[in-house]
């Protein structure tokens, strides 16, 4: 249902041309369509729980409407707003930060989440910004890079750590909206056009102690369960690009002739068509169990626990199912696959954007594999 | 997409995970483990007897439906069934082909009396089945079957007379069922009959093929003026093919979970190899165990598909992948268990060549790939009936 409504209204804000014109913009989106969003469909909305006035549906609803995002490769802050920004607080946020910030989300404002630096990892390690106590509240000194809609996003959740903590120690979370003195934003000109990335540093940005979203200090396993959600996110816009670079592959190969034949006919581009099915409806599979999973997670349910297994495995997958299916969109359309004219190659770029976003397949199988084989891993597979 | 099963369904799953804790020790205790994949020509009177002992359970023809003799369980039952029965180490079942192949399809397809006849014997583990479908000149090409059916109206019956080849365990089997050419003048998928021939008679040879493992799970299967009755003619005279077909969709269905669960087994002892050798701090070989793993989770999820999409049995897209999915990733395993074991995956168990449990699936996932139709001819289905691509040109 919810997966019809999007691809006709997709279809209509997020039509070919529609994107080319979001993609050259400053701000990589088109605001008319983010406000129809806000006002219309009100998707912004969509899993924030009644109480803090959303629409209380779940995270496999969020999931069919973000493959949507991703088939009609939709420009805008919808991802780093609702699976960033809300996310953040809904997992980490005290009760006060969510009712003060969650309704202004509902009411359109933007947000995303901040917490790799310089080293462009995506672990605890990654986080570089430094956080030291200030006159009952912190100051923040330092550098986060690689924040989606990181400098229009109007509320700002960013992750610092102690001066000399490391790994998973020492880490903290703070929300802060985006006229914050001594922040400097600025954004990061992107391979793929049709996302947004910033650089966000830190000059002494003084933050009283209600900015302090859960225990400081051990703010790790929080910030990691918002990852894992927003990976298990990103996952759905690579198989709605994974699905439509198939589709748009098979409608190509079956019009352009060669031989005296479509080149559909022929079992080479038969067999790769089949392959790129294989990919994108693994990859479905994978992502629609870690949806199910992260429903019950965002609710502390049981099943909740295979959250970090469930969003590797779907990213991991996803990635390479991604890469592979618009890498091979391009290869079966041949010349014209080349060409900027040509969507194919939008595919291509947004496949490796989201692939590096948040770790790549090795990062992630190499996280299932500490789980599987490392020092406390039981013989058991979890399953 | 349903993570879990309901109440009902896992109270289903302790009555059978305790009969089988009960029943699969003393004179069985040695099944456990045996007689799957690579290990098929295993213990095989022994199997024969556990089937019968399973139907003394109630265990036999579960999805079949009650008024044919079956237990009429749901989906959910039989995929519980499946799991738990892989989970104790049940063994290679030797009546599978009987209970998920030939009782389905006289179900669909068979008479009154064929069903009476043929049913019960399924059912109780007595007698048992193998498939002669290819032929030398009849592998992905199917359709292009030769062995001849006569029919001699004085008899009421027909004389079978050609060659079936890779057929498993036939020279266990009391019955096969064959496509044949009822039709001489019919080419292709025209003219062809399904027959349900006892293997117990002079027309018919049987003989064992060495398999690449060094033993023998399939067979050449001669049939020269074999004799079958026309009461054991399944559906019209020249339509075999509708039968054949239809019993190849009944290969799939709840059973995969159940495989899931072998594969689980196979990649832990992997797993437990890796940590006991120090493959497991091999940064290649980590991430192909958790490109394993991966697959492992991507089927089981593709399986919650199925299960949650429709009911009916009608093939979707998830389905249809399923085979050219779980062959290539089972194929896959195999090299990876060999890899993890290092060296030491040379040295064979018992001279002269008693290979271990890994080795025997590292060689016969080779087989995985091919029979149950090749990856290439799944791959021709997926383009042509999910992605409405041009058919093959045929010569
Ligand atoms: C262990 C095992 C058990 C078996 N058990 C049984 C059994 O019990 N009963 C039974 O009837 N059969 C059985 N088979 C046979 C099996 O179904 C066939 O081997 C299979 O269908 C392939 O046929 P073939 O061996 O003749 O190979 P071929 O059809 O000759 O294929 C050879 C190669 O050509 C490729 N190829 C063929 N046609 C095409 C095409 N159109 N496009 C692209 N590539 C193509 C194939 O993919 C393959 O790689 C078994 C096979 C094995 C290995």
């Amino acid at each position: 249902m919810i997966r019809d409504t999007a691809a006709s209204f997709l279809a209509e804000v997020s039509s070919p041309a529609a994107v080319r014109a979001a993609m050259v913009r400053a701000e990589g989106h088109d605001q008319q369509a983010w406000q129809r969003i806000c006002d219309e469909m009100v998707w912004q909305a969509l899993h924030i729980p009644e109480s803090y006035g959303g629409m209380g549906l779940g995270y496999v609803e969020l999931i069919a409407l973000l493959e949507q995002m991703g088939r009609f490769l939709f420009c805008s802050p919808f991802y780093a707003t609702v699976c960033l920004g809300a996310n953040a607080l809904l997992v980490a946020g005290t009760e006060s930060q969510k009712t003060t910030y969650l309704p202004k989300i509902v009411a359109g404002s933007t947000a995303t989440l901040a917490y790799t630096g310089s080293n462009g990892g995506w672990g605890a390690d990654s986080i570089e910004l430094i956080v030291a106590p200030h006159n009952g509240g912190v100051v923040l000194n330092g550098k986060c890079r690689y924040v989606p809609d990181g400098a229009s996003a109007e509320i700002l959740v960013v992750a610092a750590r102690s001066k000399g903590s490391h790994g998973m120690s020492g880490v903290s979370l703070f929300v802060l909206p985006q006229e914050t003195a001594g922040l400097t934003r600025s954004w990061l000109p992107t391979m793929d056009q049709t996302r947004r990335q910033a650089e966000l540093v830190f000059d002494n940005v003084q933050l009283d102690s209600d900015a302090i979203m859960c225990e400081p200090g051990a703010a790790w396993p929080l910030l990691e369960k918002i990852i894992d959600l927003a990976t298990v996110a990103i996952v759905a816009d690579q198989v709605g690009c994974a699905q439509q670079s198939l589709d748009m592959t098979v409608s190509y190969v079956l019009q352009r002739v060669q031989f005296g034949r479509v080149i559909g006919s022929y079992q080479a581009v038969k067999h790769k068509c089949a392959d790129m099915m294989v990919k994108a409806e693994s990859a479905r599979s994978a992502l629609y169990y870690a949806a199910c999973i992260a429903a019950e997670a965002l609710v502390d349910g049981e099943l909740g626990a295979d959250l970090a297994s469930a969003a590797s495995a779907a990213k991991a997958c996803g990635s390479d199912a991604c890469f592979f299916n618009t890498g091979t969109a391009i290869q079966l359309h041949g010349g014209v696959g080349f060409t900027a004219e040509y969507d194919v190659q939008l595919y291509f770029k947004r496949a490796k954007s989201s692939e590096t976003f948040l770790g790549d397949s090795a990062y992630h199988r190499e996280r299932l594999a500490q789980r599987l084989l490392d020092e406390g891993a039981g013989d058991e597979i979890n399953l | 997409m349903k993570l879990t099963f309901s109440d009902e369904a896992e109270a289903f799953r302790q009555k059978i995970a305790s009969w089988l804790a009960e029943n699969l020790g003393g004179e069985f205790a040695e099944l456990r483990g045996r007689g799957g994949p690579g290990d098929e020509h295993s213990l095989v009177s022994e199997r024969k007897a556990w089937e019968a002992r399973l139907h003394a359970g109630g265990w036999t023809g579960i999805g079949w439906p009650k008024n044919e003799g079956g237990q009429g369980a749901s989906l959910e039952q039989q995929v519980i069934f499946h799991e738990e029965y892989a989970r104790a180490g049940g063994p290679g079942r030797m009546g599978h082909i009987g209970e998920t192949l030939v009782g389905p399809t006289l179900i669909a397809f068979g008479s009154e009396a064929q069903k009476r006849r043929f049913l019960p014997g399924i059912l109780q583990g007595l007698v048992f089945w193998c498939q002669g479908y290819s032929e030398p000149n009849a592998g992905s090409d199917l359709a292009n079957v030769k062995t001849r059916a006569t029919f001699h109206a004085e008899r009421n019956e027909w004389t079978l007379s050609g060659q079936k080849v890779w057929t498993s365990l036939a020279h266990e089997s009391q019955y096969c069922f064959v496509l044949a050419r009822t039709d001489p003048t019919s080419v292709g998928h025209k003219g062809l009959g399904f027959f349900l021939v006892n293997l117990q008679q002079a027309g018919v040879v049987v003989r064992p093929i060495e398999q690449l493992t060094g033993t023998c799970e399939f067979n050449e299967v001669f049939f020269d003026e074999a004799v079958c009755a026309d009461a054991d003619r399944v559906g019209a005279v020249d339509g075999g093919w509708q039968v054949a077909m239809g019993l190849l969709g009944f290969e799939r269905g709840a059973s995969t979970l159940g495989q899931q669960m072998l594969f689980k087994n196979e990649l832990a002892d992997i797993i437990r190899h890796a940590k006991r050798n120090g493959a497991a701090r091999d940064p290649m070989l980590r991430q192909r165990i958790a490109d394993a793993e991966i697959g492992l989770r991507i089927m089981r999820a593709n399986s919650l598909r199925m299960l949650s999409g429709s009911s009916d049995g009608s093939l979707q897209k998830e389905a249809m992948i399923y085979k050219l999915y779980w062959a290539t990733w089972h194929r896959n395993l195999g090299k990876l268990a060999m890899d993890v074991l290092g060296a030491e995956s040379e040295i064979v168990e018992q001279a002269p060549y008693g290979l271990s449990r890994l080795q025997a699936m590292y060689l016969f996932s080779r087989a995985d790939t091919i029979y149950g139709g090749t990856n290439q001819i799944q791959r021709n289905i997926i383009a042509e009936r999910a992605l409405g691509m041009p058919r093959e040109p045929r010569g």
